[in-house]
């Protein structure tokens, strides 16, 4: 199994590739589109700001290669939010794969933000987690979300519930990071590695 | 909801982890990574690796530490001390810490704390603060404690969220190494006039110490050394402890 990590200058990138490594799998990080398209599952991580990222992913080109690929894609917090339509954080166009908008949470009394730390995910969709993950931790940290749609994944509620996690066709993606989710998120790194 | 954190805090020193009764007497508790990895597989929240001899030595990377820690860990983690420049932050996040803390060099440069937080987001900023009390004030100190500042606790706490940290850590050296409890007064004052999460430390002993610091203080997170090293509250213990009170726990 070829995995791909797309390499775009989107911040820490490395702990997903070493989260791979701890499952077996020695990651490509890599930009390049004959190398994105020939892997057997490609990870689209961001850390950072909307429009600044996105930026990035144009002037690689990516805005075009990532929506046209077949196999299995997993967005990564901002990544995720780069491959839904609209982002409120620098009123940004972005991948349009899921037709979604970003907004950004407002805070209230005793929700802060940014949303930053372990908190519970519900409603899950069985392409994306495997069993028994109903209402288990994961680790979050993020200003902006995606608002509930028809491709929600799993709902947490901060402020309000949101889009922790997305599906369509063979796009996946997740607002937490699995790769510093523990052993809970270390299940849906490796059901997402097994997927067909 | 989002969960209270319990994060256990190894200081490192040439490698190894130490933990030193109001600083000045330090013991030997292994191995920071190894240390770690049982942390995480007991069900810590978060770690915190400062390296204490750091400021005054001037060592200033950590950068294989974060990288042995993120190739092993997967939970968060943050690295502080001696970290003084954007070069130091970008090399440690590069490395593979999420987030990082800086103490004495805010202090001394505190439009650092806005550089960091513009250039790499507040949420990987977290500014650690040492305060004692003298005569009525909380009085910042720096380089381990050692060197009083003229800086007011709570004053330094605003200015530190302004400028755009993501996290206060703050160490009440009154209470540190006692385990008689976390400064409950002081961190309910800090909650109180801030919005940013607040790790408390120093004074950790039991664990309605912590039922205290997340209720009664309102801390966000309850970080605590000797009494995890030392297996004196093993984390699961303390866990369910917490959970049993009605606190949101992992």
């Amino acid at each position: 199994m070829s995995v791909v990590v797309i390499d775009y200058n989107a911040g820490n990138t490395r702990s997903v590739y070493y989260a791979l490594r701890r499952y077996g799998v020695d990651a490509i990080f890599t930009k390049d589109p004959e190398q994105i398209r020939a892997a057997s599952k490609v990870i689209f991580p961001g850390v950072g700001e909307a429009s600044t990222t996105m930026g990035f992913v144009r002037e690689q080109g990516l805005n075009e290669i990532i929506p046209s690929l077949t196999q299995p894609v997993l967005g990564i917090c901002l990544g995720m939010q780069l491959m839904c339509a609209w982002s409120a954080e620098g009123d940004t166009e972005c991948l349009g794969i899921f037709d979604a908008k970003v907004k950004r949470f407002q805070p209230s009394e005793g929700q802060k933000v940014p949303h930053m730390g372990w908190n519970t995910i519900y409603n899950l969709d069985a392409n994306l987690f495997p069993p028994d993950l109903e209402h288990k931790y994961v680790y979050f940290v993020h200003s902006y979300y995606v608002e509930m749609s028809a491709f929600t994944a799993a709902t947490t509620n901060y402020c309000l519930p949101f889009s922790a996690a997305m599906h369509r066709d063979n796009f996946y993606g997740t607002q937490f990071h699995p790769e510093k989710s523990g052993s809970v998120g270390g299940q849906i790194l490796q059901h997402f590695l097994n997927l067909p | 909801m989002l969960a209270k954190r319990i994060i256990p805090c190894l200081d490192v020193k040439e490698g190894r982890t130490v933990k030193g009764i109001n600083f000045l007497e330090l013991r030997d508790a292994g191995d920071p990574v190894e240390l770690g990895k049982l942390y995480s597989e007991q069900g810590a929240d978060e770690l915190v690796f400062l390296d204490i001899t750091a400021t005054k030595e001037k060592r200033k990377t950590l950068a294989k530490l974060a990288d042995d820690v993120a190739r092993h860990l997967s939970i968060p983690f943050t690295i502080g001390g001696g970290i003084g420049s954007i070069g130091d932050v970008d090399t440690l996040l590069d490395h593979g810490a999420d987030k990082v803390s800086v103490n004495s060099s805010a202090v001394r440069t505190p439009g650092l704390i806005d550089d960091l937080s513009y250039r790499f987001g507040s949420q990987c900023i977290v500014v650690a603060i040492d305060a004692k009390q003298v005569d009525d004030s909380w009085i910042v100190h720096v380089a381990g404690g050692s060197i009083p500042t003229d800086l007011e606790l709570f004053a330094w706490a605003r200015e530190v969220q302004e400028r755009g940290a993501g996290e206060i850590l703050f160490t009440s050296m009154d209470h540190d190494g006692t385990k008689s409890g976390f400064a409950i007064e002081a961190l309910r004052e800090m909650s109180d006039q801030l919005d940013i999460p607040i790790i408390a430390s120093g004074g950790a002993g039991t664990k309605e110490h912590f039922r205290e610091v997340f209720t009664e203080a309102k801390a966000d997170a309850g970080l605590a050394a000797s009494i995890f090293h030392f297996h004196e509250i093993p984390i699961p213990e303390l866990k369910q402890f917490l959970k049993e009170r009605d606190i949101q726990i992992r």
